[in-house]
Formats: structure tokens, sequence, C-alpha cells
């Protein structure tokens, strides 16, 4: 598994919304996050959850978000966060700057 | 367009702390995944069960119970593949209804 | 058709300890649409020899064995002991074998509360939870309302379970939307240090782990 991101890269989760069974949460897409962990390589559960074996893995990534990208009106603590699992087939460089 | 199982961020109640003993049968729907999905048997994946359960559809998710509907999905997914047919799985049921119904009587 | 059940296997189902299945649940009311599927579903894989009774009654004692209990001793062993909570924050399911605990076999990651970041686990697509550790999970952590609102709101879901965290420590929600599963190695309360690790891993509860709750001392 050769990942493309790197810990600390900026990313922006795809904007889609394709059919069938997807687990990128829409909460995310389109958002900005930062990599904060290779977590590994996976078999593919866009596949796997047609009867396929998952192949080829694909890299997982542990995708750090502030709360207040997520969420415009967010009103908790200001350092506040969500860590989402997410394949890197859903993630694009992002030139933003996002904290 | 959002899917009905994806939820996060939705407007939603407050959090309902009842806690509840899983039953027998919960369990059992429980035991059947983990052995169609092992690692021996691989019947059918995790990701295939949630498949069939957001192809339950929004009413279905909302009506059947967490276990009902890993039932449905993974008694649909099985006949999908051939594990067993509607014909002998519709006969058991009524076997199983049957039963029940004996026994309801004997002990009441 | 034969005899009155309509089928003539002799063999048992699963934990019954009869020729033929006792019912499911007869305690919990009438039979549903739903139980009978079971019911008919478990016999047929077991009349297919997909799966035997015995591979069945034990599968459902494996997961009557798991308990918070376990993720509770490791929770304590790792506050005891600073090179096992780096093993365990590597890698909690070869953490556990060394205590004998079988986590099963989809990756469980520990994730630590520190005086800066508080944790909180959810499964906003489903209900992904380390079963595998903990048992089976609470009917809230599957509701609607955890999973929507946990992620938008956690500091209002948070004070539901009565746990108030400073506006200054991070509340980081972990979505476990992979095939991982994800733990909270809480903070250890204050006031415990004479404790030993079976005392310790008492305090440690279920809630804790999901990350709703902390273990402050009162």
């Amino acid at each position: 598994m050769t990942a493309r991101f790197a810990v600390g890269d900026k990313v922006r989760v795809r904007r889609a919304t394709p059919p069938g069974h997807v687990r990128t949460p829409s909460f995310i897409r389109g958002r900005a996050g930062t990599i904060s962990k290779i977590i590994g390589s996976f078999a593919n559960p866009e596949e796997l959850a047609y009867g396929r074996p998952g192949t080829p893995e694909q890299p997982l990534y542990w995708v750090r978000f502030p709360q207040t990208e997520l969420w415009p009106d967010y009103s908790g603590g200001a350092k506040d966060s969500a860590v989402v699992d997410v394949f890197e087939s859903w993630l694009d460089a992002d030139e933003e700057i996002i904290q | 367009m959002r899917r009905h199982h994806d939820m996060g961020g939705q407007a939603a109640g407050p959090v309902d702390l009842t806690e509840h003993d899983h039953s027998a049968w919960e369990k059992r729907v429980d035991a059947i995944m983990r052995l169609v999905g092992d690692d021996t048997r691989k019947l059918m994946s995790v990701d295939e069960l949630r498949r069939g359960i957001e192809e339950l559809g929004p009413g279905a998710y909302d009506e059947l119970n967490y276990y009902e509907r890993w039932i449905a999905s993974i008694t649909n997914i099985l006949i999908e593949k051939g594990v067993i047919s509607i014909d002998e799985l519709g006969r058991r049921m009524e076997d199983v209804k049957t039963r029940w119904q004996a026994q309801s009587e004997e002990t009441s | 058709m034969t005899g009155e059940h309509g089928h003539d296997h002799s063999h048992d189902h699963g934990d019954w300890p009869y020729p033929h299945p006792k019912q499911p649940d007869l305690e919990d009311g009438p039979l549903t649409h739903h139980m009978a599927m079971t019911e008919a579903l478990a016999e047929l894989l077991i009349d297919k020899q997909i799966f035997s009774a015995d591979e069945f009654r034990r599968q459902l004692e494996l997961m009557d064995s798991k308990s918070p209990a376990e993720g509770a001793r490791m929770v304590a062993r790792a506050w005891i002991n600073p090179d096992f909570k780096i093993r365990m924050l590597e890698n909690v399911n070869a953490a556990a074998n060394e205590m004998g605990i079988d986590a099963g076999g989809i990756p469980i990651r520990a994730v630590e509360n520190t005086p800066d970041v508080h944790n909180v686990i959810v499964c906003t697509l489903c209900s992904c939870y380390p079963r595998m550790l903990i048992g089976l999970p609470p009917d809230w952590y599957k509701s609607r309302a955890y999973r929507s609102r946990v992620v938008r709101d956690p500091r209002a879901v948070l004070a539901e379970f009565g746990t108030a965290i400073p506006d200054d420590v991070e509340v980081r929600v972990h979505d476990s939307t992979a095939d991982l599963r994800y733990m909270v190695l809480p903070q250890r309360p204050e006031g415990t240090e004479a404790m030993d690790e079976e005392a310790l891993s008492a305090l440690v509860t279920r809630d804790s782990m999901i990350g709703v709750t902390d273990l402050k001392t009162d």
C-alpha cells in the first residue's frame, strides 16, 4: 500500500452522492480536514458490500475536522473536533490552510 | 441525496438512556450473523449485512427494531446467495409458529 | 408431513435441550414475525450443516461471556503499567491477548483521554462497537438520537449523561466508519494512587470506555 497522503496533510472529502453502500458519512463530504493518522490498508467496503473481495485494498486515514468546519454555528469548545475513518478514494488534496 | 441511515448531524430528541437486557432471540440473531460471517464460512460479510439493512428502506428502518433489521437483512442476503430458498424458509416459519402455538396452549 | 411438527429431524437446535426447539423467548410475549424468521433460519442453517447446533450454542456462550469487565481490566492495567499502556494504544487486540482476553479479529484502537482531550465514540452510519471486548452495545448507542446528535452537539449529549467537559478541553468525537473499533482509555480518577489493579478495574464503567462519562472521584 502506498499512501498518497501523509500525517498533517490538508485534505478535502469529495462531494459526491453515489447510490449504494458507502462508508463516508454525508456530514463530512465537501469538508476540509487534516490527516491525523494513516491507519493502514483495508478492503474496500463499497465492494465487500456486494459480495466481492474488496480488492484492491485502500489506504484508510483518520481525518480530523474542526467542529467549526463541519457546523459553522457550532457552539461548543473552540478546539472541539471530529475524527472520521476515511478511505483514500474519498479524499482530495486541499489547497486551503485550515487552522 | 443523503441516505436514511446516514444520520450524523441530523436533528433528533434527547438520548433515551433506558437499558434493556438483550433477549434470547436477539442474541440468536447476533450468533447467526457471527457464524455465517466468520472466517471458516464467509457466507456473507458485515458489509453485506449493512447494505442489506440500508436497502430495507427508510420505512423499515424506522418501523423495525435493531435485530429485526439484522435478521431481515441476513435472510434476504442468504436467499440472494442461494443458501436458503424462499420456499423452505416460508414453510419452516409456519412450522415454528405452529410449534409455538402448541406450546403456548400447553403452558397456559 | 411427518408428525405434529411437519418435519422429522431428531437433532436439537442450538441451546435447546429438547428434540425440537423450545420456544425462543416465551417470557417475552408473542412470537413475532421476525422471531419466527430467526428460529426458522437457525434451524435451516443447522439442517444444512452450515453450522452445527453445538457451534451455535458455543457462539451464544461466547457473546454471553463478553462484558465491560474485560475492557475495565485492561484500562486498570494501563493506568498502573505505562509500558502496557503504550502497547495497548498500539494494538488493543494484542494487549488483550497478553491478559488472556480474546478481543476478536477486528482491530480495536484505544484513544486516550488526557487533561487536554476528551474522546467520545459513535458510529453514525450503523452501530459499530467494540463488542468483542466489552459486550453488546446499549440501546442508546444504537439510537437515532445518539448517532445523529453526538457529532453535531457532543457537549449537549454528554450533558445528558451528566458529563461536563471544560470548554478549554478538546471534545474529540470519533466516528467509527471502517472495519476497526474504538474504545476510550479514560483518565485515572484522582485519589486512587493507593488502589491496586483489581480495585481500579472496579471503577471503570462501560460508559467511560465509550467516552460519554468520565471517572471523576466524588
